[in-house]
């Protein structure tokens, strides 16, 4: 734990070190706002929900979770401190998830910034608090898994715009896999299981259960296990690869 | 021509490290073939030998950075590779290049360590102000390390090094890039620490070993191709010239 929590304060102020950490929670809300507004409708709808705000979550996480994911291990490769970091009497469980909790506090700070867009809806009128909470609950589990793959993907390179490229592509077929037009596209050749496997394993389905205020056990696992089979595969990409 | 020392030096000396068989293979490449060696308390190692011969990677086996194909090294009585953080925890490692995250402050980067090395608060502080102080960074302890020169960048490094007080220092070519008057500087401090250490430095400066080095180890594609103190050694050759014996040892490597 102390390990851990040592780690996690130095990741945690690397990202504030740059000016990385104040663009990418001004971008972050920005981004949140305009969607929301515009492309949500949020104040034609007339509905005293965030359903237009959590709606696009997926789609913010999907290019902007991979910048705050990318240098989490390229760059200890690239400088080589990666030698001197696994030289310490850190253990590579500690390594890993002390660096992906910053990662995952950090985005949970730019988050909660976006606490007017609460406050906005409850002045305008009497909006469910519970779903709102069990929505940003959701999304912000969302982002770990995202996070959680990013990191896995940051291990294999000391490229950082590669790992951002790669964690990309990754994310949007798992943001996808469980829509219709990916579903249909194996649902012609591929045997019936898989292709409801291949369903079950798409974000979206799992986050708008959670977005519609149920809190179904099986959505926390998934994601929950996503988060820990990517960390684990990291840590294993670490090891195995640190000497290049 | 390989040139070893007639006693076995290290006989009446603690054994705090041992090195057995150091094997790694990159590919079909064999980069470090066969090592072995112990060294004790009081004794300054340099590595010696051409670029490539295998002395970083022989450093990365001992500090478990790099897993050995086969051999071991054995730290303190912990075997590096069953209990590798038992290793890391004793052991002082500066890495080649000396690399030190850039962002921070070397006051900030050596809270940190000292912090994973298990000190806290007044401790900590009383550990970091001591090496500080032991390798002459105070003047730059407050700017970012991206914005120091090469030299203060290896010696805060080498101050990260020694938080711990360790028995056991590893130094990757700690003199590189100084200048001739920080390179002293550093040399003392090696020469000092070696009297009640132990201590391995890998260099390809030959005026390095004659320096601060007890013992010198000739390393050549991966074998061990001397091992003799720096005056042994230069008697080797007719001249007493360190260059000519390094010459001929690594010729046919």
């Amino acid at each position: 734990m102390r390990n851990i929590s040592l780690v996690f304060k130095r990741e945690f102020a690397a990202y504030f070190a740059t000016p990385l950490a104040y663009i990418f929670i001004v971008i972050f809300l920005a981004l949140a706002g305009v969607l929301t507004f515009r492309l949500g409708g949020f104040l034609g709808r007339e509905q005293a929900d965030l359903v237009p705000f959590f709606e696009f979550h997926p789609w913010l996480y999907l290019f902007l979770v991979p910048a705050l994911s990318m240098r989490l291990w390229a760059e200890e490769r690239r400088l080589g401190t990666i030698e001197l970091f696994l030289t310490l009497p850190i253990s590579m469980t500690e390594a890993v998830v002390g660096k992906f909790l910053a990662a995952w506090a950090f985005t949970a700070t730019a988050v909660a910034l976006t606490f007017p867009m609460w406050l906005t809806v409850n002045y305008l009128g009497n909006p469910d608090n519970g779903v709102i909470l069990a929505s940003y609950m959701g999304s912000l589990l969302m982002a770990g898994a995202y996070l959680a793959v990013g990191s896995m993907i940051s291990a294999l390179t000391k490229n950082q715009v590669i790992a951002f490229v790669v964690t990309t592509s990754v994310c949007f077929i798992l943001t996808l896999a469980g829509s219709p037009t990916v579903l249909e596209f194996f649902s012609s050749w591929a045997p019936a299981n898989v292709v409801q496997a291949i369903g079950n394993f798409g974000f979206l389905p799992h986050f708008q259960s959670i977005q519609r205020g149920v809190i179904d056990l099986r959505d926390l696992i998934f994601f929950g296990s996503v988060i820990i089979v990517a960390l684990i595969a990291n840590a294993i990409i670490v090891d195995w690869r640190k000497a290049f | 021509m390989p040139v070893f020392s007639e006693q076995n030096r290290t006989e009446d000396m603690t054994q705090i490290l041992s090195i057995q068989g150091l094997t790694k293979t990159f590919g079909s490449k064999k980069v470090v073939d066969d090592v072995s060696f112990d060294v004790g308390t009081g004794e300054v190692l340099g590595f010696l030998g051409p670029n490539g011969a295998g002395k970083s990677t022989t450093m990365k086996m001992i500090v478990g950075f790099l897993t050995p194909t086969s051999g071991t090294a054995i730290v303190h009585g912990h075997d590096v590779s069953r209990d590798p953080l038992a290793v890391k925890a004793s052991v002082g490692y500066l890495p080649e290049g000396a690399p030190a995250y850039p962002d921070m402050t070397p006051l900030a980067f050596l809270g940190f360590i000292a912090g994973v090395r298990g000190f806290d608060g007044a401790e900590r502080r009383a550990r970091v102000e001591r090496v500080v102080e032991m390798t002459r960074i105070q003047e730059v302890s407050r700017q970012p390390i991206e914005t120091l020169s090469k030299g203060f960048k290896r010696r805060v490094g080498l101050a990260q090094s020694l938080l711990h007080d360790p028995d056991i220092l590893i130094l990757d070519e700690p003199t590189d890039g100084l200048d001739p008057n920080q390179k002293q500087v550093v040399r003392d401090l090696i020469r000092d620490m070696g009297k009640e250490k132990c201590i391995v430095i890998s260099t390809h400066i030959l005026e390095e070993v004659d320096a601060v080095c007890t013992r010198a180890m000739i390393i050549a594609s991966g074998k061990v191709m001397a091992d003799a103190s720096p005056a042994e050694l230069k008697a080797q050759s007719g001249s007493g010239d360190l260059d000519e014996v390094f010459r001929k040892v690594t010729a046919n490597a």
